[in-house]
């Protein structure tokens, strides 16, 4: 459908302002909601996130298409949740406990919006209790933590050790990124997933998604 | 007093735009070279940049150095402070209203502005402590007679140095005077703000060659080449 590739492409090009008219263009030729979600939105920003994985283009350009995919949604989301479409799924998010730093945590939580999860942000300086409670809470099927210093990076293991602690590291994934944190931490203190960068955490949390499904 | 005045600390946009993951050679698109533009307004409308910088002798500046006894066993500026010929405690932050506005920027859903302007900010932060090293210098060299030292900023956090000497640091510096504090966890709000010590002496203090188990995890590994070209 042309009017899907359209959304996709002004999407692409992080057009604002140009997003929302298409969208509402595809719903009055009869397209539905969940289809404008996946063929036109999702479509156009994982063309987005797989060019950032090439270096094809760099992260202001991500973020423009993120919001442009927004504005996109603003549109779609009373239509999909009285059409009762769920999202991918339930993502904890959350810098740990002692660390102040977000900008990449956030960014991260924008481009997971953007590939169509659900995402409950803790903010910063989130304890390992926290985390957990809130990933039982909202019935999350990953966390997602962040740390810049090495010495909060502990934190990430609390959380780890507390899903094994109460029998759910099958249910709930997790995953970790940051500065100081590398694929040899993940795999020291038994986390299920390490992200470098944001397209690597996004791709992480997809696989992670899937396989608690 | 070190004067930072605003043009100085404003960061090319190149390493922006390098900062921000552009790879060497490519061009920014329009949509993200007018985002830098705003995020420079921003800058110049949201900073009000200060610092602090204090001189220590050899032996408090041990003290500070030790912390709370949780360094790495070896660490290069264990022995590159012991040869230098002064050493001063050094405090700066962008300010408060500028890690606000980026805040607020991204609550508003304006991530990409608020990402551009956080890089923009942490050059900034970066930048100003080669302000300072350069006005040591140039401090030192009037005292000597135009005899040529090398001053570098060496910060709690990096390099074995744990971020736990920020205690004893801000005990003798007091940078709470210019509105940064410290929370439990020792960072510093704030965010854009940096610290440490200005080690002043002979360029070949500065040098070193051994590999230590701390540069294993190390993604920024610049220390040896800044030594190196400032050197030169």
């Amino acid at each position: 459908m042309k009017i899907l590739k359209q959304i996709a492409q002004c999407l692409e090009s992080g057009d604002e302002a140009g997003v929302p008219p298409l969208v509402r263009q595809a719903l009055t030729e009869g397209i539905v909601p969940k289809t404008i979600l996946d063929d036109g939105l999702i479509a156009g920003m994982n063309t987005v996130g797989e060019k950032f994985r090439v270096h094809d283009i760099f992260l202001p350009d991500v973020l423009l298409a993120a919001k442009a995919m927004y504005a996109g949604m603003d549109v779609l989301k009373p239509l999909l949740l009285s059409a009762g479409v769920s999202s991918r799924g339930r993502v904890v998010i959350g810098s740990v406990q002692g660390d102040l730093h977000d900008i990449g945590k956030n960014l991260v939580a924008i481009m997971l919006k953007g590939a169509g999860f659900e995402v409950i942000d803790l903010g910063n300086d989130v304890s390992a209790e926290k985390f957990v409670t809130a990933a039982k809470n909202n019935d999350a099927r990953v966390i997602g933590m962040s740390a810049l210093l090495t010495t909060t990076m502990p934190v990430m293991k609390e959380v780890v050790d507390l899903l094994k602690k109460e029998s759910l590291s099958g249910k709930i994934k997790t995953i970790i990124g940051g500065a100081p944190v590398s694929q040899n931490y993940a795999g020291e203190i038994g986390a299920d997933a390490y992200g470098y960068d944001c397209a690597q955490a996004v791709a992480g949390v997809k696989k992670l998604a899937a396989a608690v499904q | 007093m070190i004067d930072f005045p605003l043009p100085r600390l404003q960061p090319q946009e190149a390493a922006v735009y390098a900062a921000l993951g552009l790879k060497s050679g490519s061009r920014p698109s329009p949509r993200s070279s007018a985002l830098l533009l705003r995020a420079l307004e921003l800058f110049k409308i949201c900073s009000e940049p200060l610092g602090l910088c204090a001189a220590i002798a050899l032996d408090e500046f041990a003290d500070v150095f030790s912390g709370q006894g949780r360094n790495a066993p070896d660490t290069p500026l264990k022995k590159i402070f012991p040869r230098a010929d002064s050493l001063h405690l050094f405090a700066f932050t962008m300010g408060a209203r500028i890690s606000e506005e980026i805040k607020s920027l991204f609550a508003s859903d304006d991530f990409a502005l608020g990402s551009v302007l956080d890089a923009v900010a942490s050059l900034a932060a970066d930048q100003a402590g080669r302000v300072a090293e350069e006005w040591i210098e140039r401090q030192d060299a009037m005292q000597k007679n135009g005899a040529l030292s090398r001053a570098f900023l060496y910060s709690p956090g990096y390099c074995g140095w744990h971020i736990s000497a920020q205690e004893k640091l801000f005990a003798r510096l007091r940078p709470e005077k210019i509105g940064i504090t410290l929370n439990e966890s020792f960072l510093m709000s704030p965010l854009k703000s940096i610290s440490g010590v200005l080690v002043t002496g002979p360029a070949l203090i500065h040098q070193f060659s051994e590999v230590y188990p701390f540069c294993a995890h190390c993604k920024s590994p610049a220390c040896r080449e800044r030594g190196m070209a400032r050197s030169a």
